[in-house]
């Protein structure tokens, strides 16, 4: 596989469900969004189910979200033309008949674990049991929230930070790295469609983040279990243990794990939705506690956002150039070469 | 939707008699691409010189491919697209757009029914195909006038079994199309290509059931009407004119040829756009268009140029122009 077009690679692949909005992102009104370079706009008729339109117009292109949702159909805010959640045109002015090849795209959707994912490539492959299963966003045993950040780079570009948790040392210092995370070794593996990146640290003083969760200072076994599932989802089982309680063994009884949950889309080539949840499973009724952990989350990401809209600046300030890779780069390569195997897999 | 066509050179790899009257094509394209259920090609075609735009539908499976296949009927009054293809040979050079679709599969529907009437088979087989793919229930019904002239009849027939109902009009006359619409409920769809007098038969039949108009999907090529294809004269008493339409010529090009201008857009009967005002007429007005209401049709006020026609009568009109 040629791995010299690393850097710019800016592909993705089209036959996948793309996290579209937050569920709360979406009510009885009509919403834009730019997903995969295509204009969308998403809203959810009477019943609540949610519906993703194609954002111009079959007559003059003008952004259905412009318009008016009038019995859950979109009427084009230029000339009233009126749409059904099928895209199929239902009113054309001054006329007594409807074109019959008048209607905007219409995107399968579905809604699962607090995402509405849209299937951005041919409908007649949309297979709902292929929606990536981040089920700790709304099962019982676990609670959290999250946010969408609106990344300014390419959506390769946050996966490629989450797949290596070194940077956690030098750019959250304060929070979730320290030293320990730049020293302990890691193993990485993969399937076809997913790789892995384990990282435990044993017997090491915990960051001031895993202070405040455990409830206290003592040495811990700290674990970063990052899985990536194709196209752009990463779960990342995550937390700590006193030291010698057998978490490594399997018995985290005695810690606090949480899960960090994202999923990022592509907007533009240069530009992402990056949703992501902190999920926990102890202290589950406490409230305050995911609101906490919400603002702490958005603060430590308000770091990555930084770095990487930079990174997507330098890139194109330093056309020709190419990334060196280094040993940590593992896990990313390897979610890059199962993104370009799908991309290819569509080509052909 | 309604894209900008990307044309590309193609050249001919094989023709195929696959009826009486319809010739199969294998078009080589340059580079792969990708088309859906129901999508059509533009096709560069030349009459008398001058070149002229066809469209036809794609036949076979949704894929990514380089070779594209189509299927033309010989008109007999062919404003010039059918004769022109039928001139070609195998490895002459022709020029076609990227695949469009103005004639989309609609899926999460209870079911489908596909109705296609003789050469309206051609964007039926790659729905048929999709549809078989994805394991939906659908029937598809096939009528035409002769069984020698059914291209793809017998592959449907071992692709689909017993989803496929064949109609030969000389053997076992025409469908009966209220039939088949009382068949469908609510929440299924009718995927319609064929003659007009098909079509107009399924509009009809669709709008007197309680079924969503939506449902009811049909793509027009306004090739075909009610009545035979013959000439007719216009009058233009504006322009101190009379002009002769022959068969093979549509009314909006007769106008045009006569230097008398006519707003039009979509050549196929469907915006409206080149409707003209009918001052008299005899005979009977073949209306093909599918943007007057039957009611607008009724009243013989207006046609659309592009399409329609007078069966065995003369015509006097008049245009927007007030210069």
């Amino acid at each position: 596989m040629d791995q010299s077009k690393f850097t710019m690679n800016y592909s993705f692949p089209k036959n996948a469900w793309y996290a579209a909005a937050r569920d709360v992102e979406i009510g009885y009104s009509l919403f834009p969004r730019k997903i995969c370079n295509e204009p969308l706009v998403m809203y959810r008729n009477k019943a609540g189910k949610a519906v993703v339109l194609q954002d111009a117009c079959w007559h003059r292109l003008l952004p259905l979200s412009k318009g008016t949702l009038i019995n859950d159909e979109v009427r084009c805010g230029y000339h009233g033309l009126r749409y059904n959640k099928d895209g199929r045109c239902t009113f054309m002015p001054s006329q007594e008949t409807i074109n019959p090849s008048a209607c905007v795209k219409s995107y399968p959707v579905v809604e699962r674990h607090r995402y509405i994912w849209v299937w951005m490539g041919n409908p007649a492959e949309a297979d709902e049991s292929k929606v990536p299963d981040l089920f700790w966003n709304d099962h019982p045993e676990w609670t959290g929230d999250g946010d969408v950040i609106y990344g300014k780079c390419n959506y390769k570009l946050v996966l490629d930070n989450l797949m290596d948790l070194t940077h956690e040392t030098f750019v959250h210092s304060e929070s979730i790295g320290n030293d320990a995370v730049a020293e302990a070794p890691f193993d990485v593996t993969h399937t076809d469609e997913s790789a892995t990146v384990t990282r435990w640290m044993k017997n090491i003083d915990a960051p001031p983040f895993w202070v405040a969760q455990l409830g206290k200072d003592v040495k811990v076994d700290r674990w970063q279990i990052i899985n990536f599932i194709a196209p752009a989802s990463i779960a990342i089982d995550v937390g700590v243990a006193p030291e010698g309680t057998g978490a490594p063994e399997g018995d985290r009884s005695q810690g606090v794990n949480g899960c960090v949950v994202n999923t990022i889309t592509p907007e533009t080539d240069t530009t992402c939705h990056y949703f992501w949840a902190f999920c926990r499973n102890y202290n589950l009724k406490n409230v305050a506690r995911t609101h906490q952990l919400r603002a702490g989350v958005t603060r430590i990401f308000s770091q990555d956002e930084d770095i990487l809209e930079a990174q997507q600046k330098a890139i194109e300030a330093n056309p020709g150039r190419e990334f060196y890779n280094l040993n940590i780069d593992g896990g990313a390569m390897w979610t890059r070469r199962i993104i370009d195997k799908l991309v290819e897999k569509e080509r052909s | 939707m309604r894209f900008s066509n990307e044309w590309s050179e193609g050249r001919i790899k094989s023709i195929k008699q696959v009826g009486e009257t319809v010739r199969q094509f294998e078009i080589d394209i340059p580079a792969e691409v990708s088309f859906s259920a129901g999508s059509h090609i533009n096709v560069e075609v030349y009459f008398k010189g001058h070149p002229e735009i066809r469209s036809y539908s794609l036949v076979g499976k949704p894929r990514r491919t380089s070779v594209l296949k189509i299927a033309v009927k010989l008109l007999p009054e062919s404003k010039g697209g059918s004769a022109y293809m039928w001139t070609l040979e195998e490895g002459q050079k022709i020029r076609v757009s990227q695949p469009k679709n103005h004639f989309e599969l609609t899926y999460g529907s209870s079911e489908y029914v596909l109705l296609a009437g003789g050469i309206g088979i051609t964007p039926m087989v790659s729905m048929a195909e999709e549809l078989l793919a994805k394991g939906e229930n659908f029937r598809f019904v096939y009528a035409a006038q002769k069984r020698s002239d059914m291209p793809f009849s017998e592959d449907l027939n071992t692709l689909l079994g017993d989803r496929l109902q064949l109609f030969v009009q000389d053997e076992h006359g025409l469908v009966d199309i209220p039939a088949l619409v009382n068949s469908m409920k609510k929440g299924s769809q009718l995927y319609v290509c064929g003659p007009m007098g098909m079509l107009e038969a399924a509009k009809l039949a669709w709008f007197q059931s309680a079924l969503p108009a939506e449902d009811l999907r049909y793509e027009t090529f306004g090739t075909t009407g009610l009545y035979p294809t013959v000439a007719f004269k216009v009058n233009l008493p504006r322009f101190n004119k009379t002009v002769e339409v022959s068969a093979n010529q549509t009314l909006l090009d007769a106008l045009e040829e006569e230097g008398i201008e006519v707003m039009y857009d979509c050549k196929r009967g469907e915006c409206g756009l080149c409707q003209v005002d009918i001052i008299e007429y005899s005979g009977t007005i073949d209306h093909r268009d599918a943007f007057f209401s039957s009611e607008e049709r009724a009243c013989d006020k207006k046609l659309c140029a592009c399409v329609s026609r007078v069966f065995e009568g003369e015509l006097t009109l008049d245009t927007s122009y007030r210069g």
